[in-house]
């Protein structure tokens, strides 16, 4: 399950790109001319068990629930897009669907560069700037003296 | 015996309409919306969001706003709600390696690769009231420096590698859901892991701090502390691939203890672990000892009787809300149960004199008898 081709791992990528945007970014992001889509599955609200492992690399154990709404929807040109998002928002799992078969057909590139390049760049800031002020906390020790001296 | 059990209907329903103006407080005062509790009372939203075993900020803020601030009563509507999610799936196990540390310190090691990162925290802060935060006011920007990009290694893992600490080898058995089957005895450390990240913080603390004071002492030192983001991954099947579906914050405790060794281990430092939902030290700190001193038998050490290596004790009275559930309800009408304990004292009370007359009657005929006797 691992070993994903080249063109899964990019599906992987841009859903997990996806589902961790704000909301309200995306939705400021989407392209005009949306086409009309099929419910496969409306969006639904639910619950993941999120896991960790004893003492950080040992077995699994279930450390809590997290809120998840997916969906699944399909274009006139038979085209599947799936949206998994955190939350309970059923627009942000739609936009997510819908992007998601957007990037299946022809109009790929052009979504590339409008919706994922700046998701991208906003997530990339974030993490940076978030990694910025943990640095600026660094503690440097310096020897005031040492008590053999 | 028949008691009216109807008829409270208009009193509760007046109850919970003044509960609700109260809830609102003064109207000349603003509302709280639940995005400034959220944005503002994020460590309360963080306990909920742990105890209720859900993370959902906004879900956890609108609990908090429901409740009144009882923190308890939040994560008890928390844990009511959950109960009617339905279940996509078990994430694959969040990997605190990858962790986008915000906070990160050892108490073992000085200079430990990565370095010694404080991040937002209380530490070191005098614990003086702050005046100007009555007032309303601009914060200023925090500093910022230049960060090295990349995961921060586990320190424990630079003892490992010398084998100086218990190896914690991967596995991937999957765990028993203490949200799905009852909590049984004896059980296994992933049951009381899940049982203690989301057990109330105030008894988790407790039974870590008798340890401390001496009641099954295992000599905690921080290894490590650290504080962040990680991605969560689900295995989607329709996709036949997982994907990253959102991002968590955790706490993450990794104690190392003094083992003296035992009949089946060489002397070497052991393990507590404790990993919470949100920024939640105090309670990742307690439930790393915790979870050290339940491991006293599969450690070949004594148990010395003490409260916190009894999981029995532990694991059962560590959930505020069957705790709450079940003290709570004693105030609730017992009407019946009330009347039959009436009736069974006063029974008693009713056969004690009836008897202490018999024996009074019995004595003074007695005594009657022997001074007849001795005349």
């Amino acid at each position: 399950m691992d070993e994903l081709s080249p063109d899964t791992a990019a599906r992987q990528s841009w859903l997990s790109l996806l589902a961790k945007a704000p909301a309200v970014r995306l939705a400021e992001l989407m392209p005009p001319d949306l086409p009309a889509h099929e419910w496969l599955r409306r969006p639904e609200v639910g619950a993941v068990m999120v896991q960790g492992r004893t003492g950080a690399t040992g077995s699994p154990f279930n450390l809590g629930e997290m809120t998840v709404t997916r969906c699944a929807l399909r274009l006139a040109d038979g085209t599947v897009g799936h949206g998994y998002v955190q939350g309970r928002d059923g627009a942000h799992a739609t936009r997510v669907a819908l992007v998601d078969a957007l990037m299946q057909t022809a109009r790929a590139d052009c979504v590339r560069a409008d919706v994922l390049a700046p998701l991208q760049a906003h997530a990339t800031a974030t993490a940076a700037a978030r990694a910025a002020k943990a640095a600026a906390t660094k503690v440097s020790f310096f020897t005031l003296a040492r008590g053999e001296d | 015996m028949y008691v009216a059990v109807k008829g409270g209907e208009r009193a509760i329903d007046a109850a919970h309409a003044w509960l609700a103006e109260e809830r609102r407080g003064d109207l000349s005062v603003d509302e709280l919306s639940t995005r400034q509790i959220e944005e503002q009372l994020t460590l309360a939203v963080n306990r909920v969001m742990a105890e209720g075993s859900l993370y959902d900020r906004e879900l956890a803020a609108l609990a908090i706003k429901q409740s009144r601030g009882d923190l308890i009563e939040a994560i008890f509507l928390i844990r009511a709600y959950r109960t009617t999610l339905p279940r996509f799936g078990s994430s694959r196990p969040v990997d605190t390696g990858e962790m986008a540390c915000i906070r990160r310190i050892s108490a073992t090691f000085k200079d430990a690769p990565g370095g010694q990162v404080l991040g937002p925290t209380f530490d070191y802060t005098h614990r003086l009231l702050d005046f100007k935060l009555l007032a309303e006011g601009d914060v200023a920007p925090a500093p910022v420096a230049q960060a090295t990009p990349g995961p921060v290694p586990h320190i424990t893992e630079f003892l490992n590698k010398d084998g100086l600490i218990e190896d914690q080898p991967h596995d991937d058995t999957q765990p028993n859901d203490l949200t799905r089957e009852p909590l049984e005895l004896p059980a296994d450390r992933a049951l009381r892991l899940q049982a203690l990240t989301r057990g109330d913080e105030g008894f988790v603390l407790g039974m870590a701090y008798s340890t401390q004071r001496g009641y099954g002492r295992t000599h905690a030192f921080v290894g490590e502390l650290r504080i962040g983001l990680c991605p969560v991954s689900l295995d989607i099947p329709e996709l036949g691939f997982a994907i990253e579906l959102g991002e968590v914050e955790l706490t993450e405790c990794e104690t190392v203890n003094q083992f003296k060794g035992s009949k089946t281990e060489p002397p070497q430092f052991t393990r507590g672990y404790g990993l919470v939902f949100g920024q939640s030290e105090r309670k990742a700190i307690s439930m790393s000892l915790v979870d050290r001193a339940l491991r006293w038998r599969e450690l070949g050490e004594d148990n010395v009787g003490a409260p916190a290596q009894d999981a029995e004790f532990v694991l059962y009275h560590c959930d505020n809300i069957q705790a709450t559930g079940f003290l709570e309800h004693i105030k609730l009408p017992h009407y019946v149960d009330f009347q039959a304990e009436l009736e069974l004292i006063r029974r008693l009370r009713a056969e004690a004199t009836a008897n202490a007359t018999a024996n009074a009657t019995a004595t003074a005929l007695a005594s009657t008898d022997m001074n007849e006797a001795a005349e």
